[in-house]
């Protein structure tokens, strides 16, 4: 809805004018997570807003001070919880920079089927529940029935569903099974049926289209001056994605587009995610298509891949290692790296300090959500509260990457 | 351009405009990395936002870091030219006694939330900030968890025996 103002106000009128105080959450069913925002209201219009964080904050960036390596990838999974797999292995790509290490091309292919698997999850999640937020629960129940495919197939990799844990410094714990690649073959022809579907319900529908648009929007100098990065950034306008400016993982061999909007707005941020989504299914087709049939499922790095059992009872070595593993006594050379990969929200970056120890001397998240929340209060300033609810849901803020 | 071209761009004109306050000049694992002393911070990060040629536009990340050494507090900023794709990492360093550097709030409105995340964690100061209070941790708070001399775990338990593996 656009902005409202009486012109006959005079300025004096308005100095004296009493506001009344809303305190929005922390907990509020409107919100998905635990944000609270102090609102000064004039009547239904939103004056100034003040967000208060840290309701959940974990002390992850002190706790992994005292982990070894591979002990940090379960901290990661509680970030961006919709999307895990995707800080996993940001997190593991971010050793395997430190280390050296060299990746075979079938791991990184298998990496990037896994974590666009992941960016439809976090994407259709939060594109349902913009429909939810407008009064459009039917698409949100439909598309749920996709993510819980998505998290089958997790769940045959790995064996976990939300904080999965995925993947090992230097690729994956084990060959993923017959199962999970015919639910991987399964999934593209259902998710493409069901995303056409809630693609008809919400994408031209007036009733949507008319509160959806100029509802919280943002230029793209404000944006950039704010760092946003992600689908918000380039709703509105700035067709900047970590997947093309640097890439990682092998994404130059894949052959996407990246949309990008014009006004900024929730509408913008939908459309952007949603065409994102179409993207995503495309690159994990090209990968399955282009993926090498046989090779390892990890790298050569004994150090961080636990051995067969078979070895570890009958060979010196790989007990040795075993015992390393387990006891988190690896050692990584000196050194700082920063490694960013395009989460589901934008740029999710690691910045590690190693001093040689067991443990990183100090690590970093660049978390996205935290760095553009905090134009959350300008983009609903002197429009109404039900915007701002449908803004921050089109945000996709997630309470977990906020507050780390 | 390779990174080590982006090096000596920067490092030239970094080196001809603010004579002795670049401390150091290296390439960390292909990144360049600039430490510059704490007096010049602001004016060097100005330069590098408005030069043309160099435009980093885009503040990616700004944190908080203490030396090994647990004197030096150190601030890192990540910048990011999107038009050429060229980053680098200014890092600038001063004593725990004198925690205090100016803010680059007004440079980059995205550095606020960051600033008060690395002022919460570290104690450090950011002088000219809007709204410099404690955003993750409790506002009662009266130490700064991220810096070494705070230990993970209270020191004082004698249920644990770490003698073996030396933690």
């Amino acid at each position: 809805m656009s902005k409202k103002e009486n012109k006959n106000i005079t300025a004096e009128a308005i100095e004296e004018k009493e506001y009344s105080i809303l305190n929005l959450g922390p907990t509020h069913p409107a919100t998905h997570g635990i944000f609270q925002n102090v609102l000064t209201m004039d009547g239904e219009i939103i004056h100034d807003a003040e967000p208060t964080i840290g309701y959940i904050h974990r002390a992850f960036e002190k706790l992994a001070e005292r982990r070894p390596y591979n002990q940090i990838t379960t901290l990661t999974d509680r970030l961006n919880y919709c999307s895990s797999p995707i800080n996993n292995m940001g997190w593991e790509m971010t050793v395997e920079k430190l280390i050296g290490a060299e990746i075979p091309k079938r791991v990184e292919y298998m990496r990037v089927i896994i974590m666009e698997l992941a960016r439809i999850a976090d994407h259709i999640v939060c594109n349902s529940v913009i429909g939810v937020d407008t009064g459009a629960m039917t698409g949100f129940l439909y598309v749920f029935q996709l993510r819980e495919k998505i998290y089958e197939i997790y769940e045959s990799i790995c064996g976990a569903r939300l904080t999965t844990n995925i993947g090992r410094i230097g690729g994956f714990e084990r060959e993923w099974s017959k199962d999970t690649w015919d639910k991987i073959h399964a999934f593209i022809p259902e998710f493409k049926k069901g995303l056409k579907e809630f693609a008809n319900l919400l994408e031209r529908n007036r009733i949507f289209m008319e509160r959806t648009i100029d509802c919280g929007p943002i230029s793209a100098e404000r944006a950039l001056s704010y760092s946003f990065t992600g689908p918000n950034l380039r709703a509105a306008g700035v067709d900047y994605d970590v997947r093309v400016a640097s890439p990682y993982c092998s994404y130059q061999d894949f052959d996407f587009k990246i949309p990008v909007g014009s006004q900024g707005d929730t509408y913008d941020r939908f459309m952007v995610r949603q065409e994102e989504m179409w993207q995503s299914i495309s690159i994990i087709e090209q990968a399955i298509k282009n993926m090498p049939k046989d090779g390892p499922f990890h790298a050569d790095l004994p150090e961080f891949y636990l051995p067969p059992k078979e070895e570890v009872y009958n060979n010196m070595e790989a007990l040795i290692y075993h015992f390393k593993i387990v006891m988190g006594e690896t050692t990584v050379p000196k050194g700082e790296v920063y490694h960013c990969v395009e989460g589901g929200n934008g740029e999710l970056g690691f910045y590690l300090v190693s001093d040689g120890g067991r443990t990183p001397f100090r690590l970093h998240f660049r978390r996205p959500c935290f760095i553009y929340y905090q134009a959350y209060p300008e983009m609903i300033k002197g429009r109404m509260l039900s915007d701002a609810i449908l803004t921050m849901s089109s945000m996709n803020v997630i309470a977990g990457e906020l507050d780390a | 351009m390779s990174s080590e071209e982006i090096f000596t761009l920067v490092e030239n004109k970094l080196k001809a405009q603010f004579e002795g306050s670049v401390e150091s000049a290296e390439l960390l694992y292909d990144f360049p990395v600039f430490t510059v002393n704490k007096e010049k911070i602001h004016e060097v990060l100005a330069f590098l936002r408005n030069d043309p040629e160099l435009n980093f536009h885009f503040l990616t990340d700004l944190t908080g870091i203490q030396t090994a050494d647990e004197k030096h507090l150190g601030v890192i900023y990540h910048l990011h030219n999107m038009p050429k794709n060229i980053r680098i990492r200014v890092k600038t360093f001063f004593p725990m006694a004198h925690p205090e550097i100016p803010t680059a709030t007004d440079l980059w409105l995205g550095a606020n939330w960051m600033e008060r995340e690395t002022y919460d964690f570290f104690g450090i100061r950011f002088k000219g900030h809007p709204n410099l209070k404690r955003i993750l941790n409790m506002d009662g708070m009266d130490y700064y968890p991220l810096r070494k001399e705070y230990p993970l775990e209270d020191q004082t338990r004698e249920d644990k025996n770490d003698k073996m593996f030396g933690r």
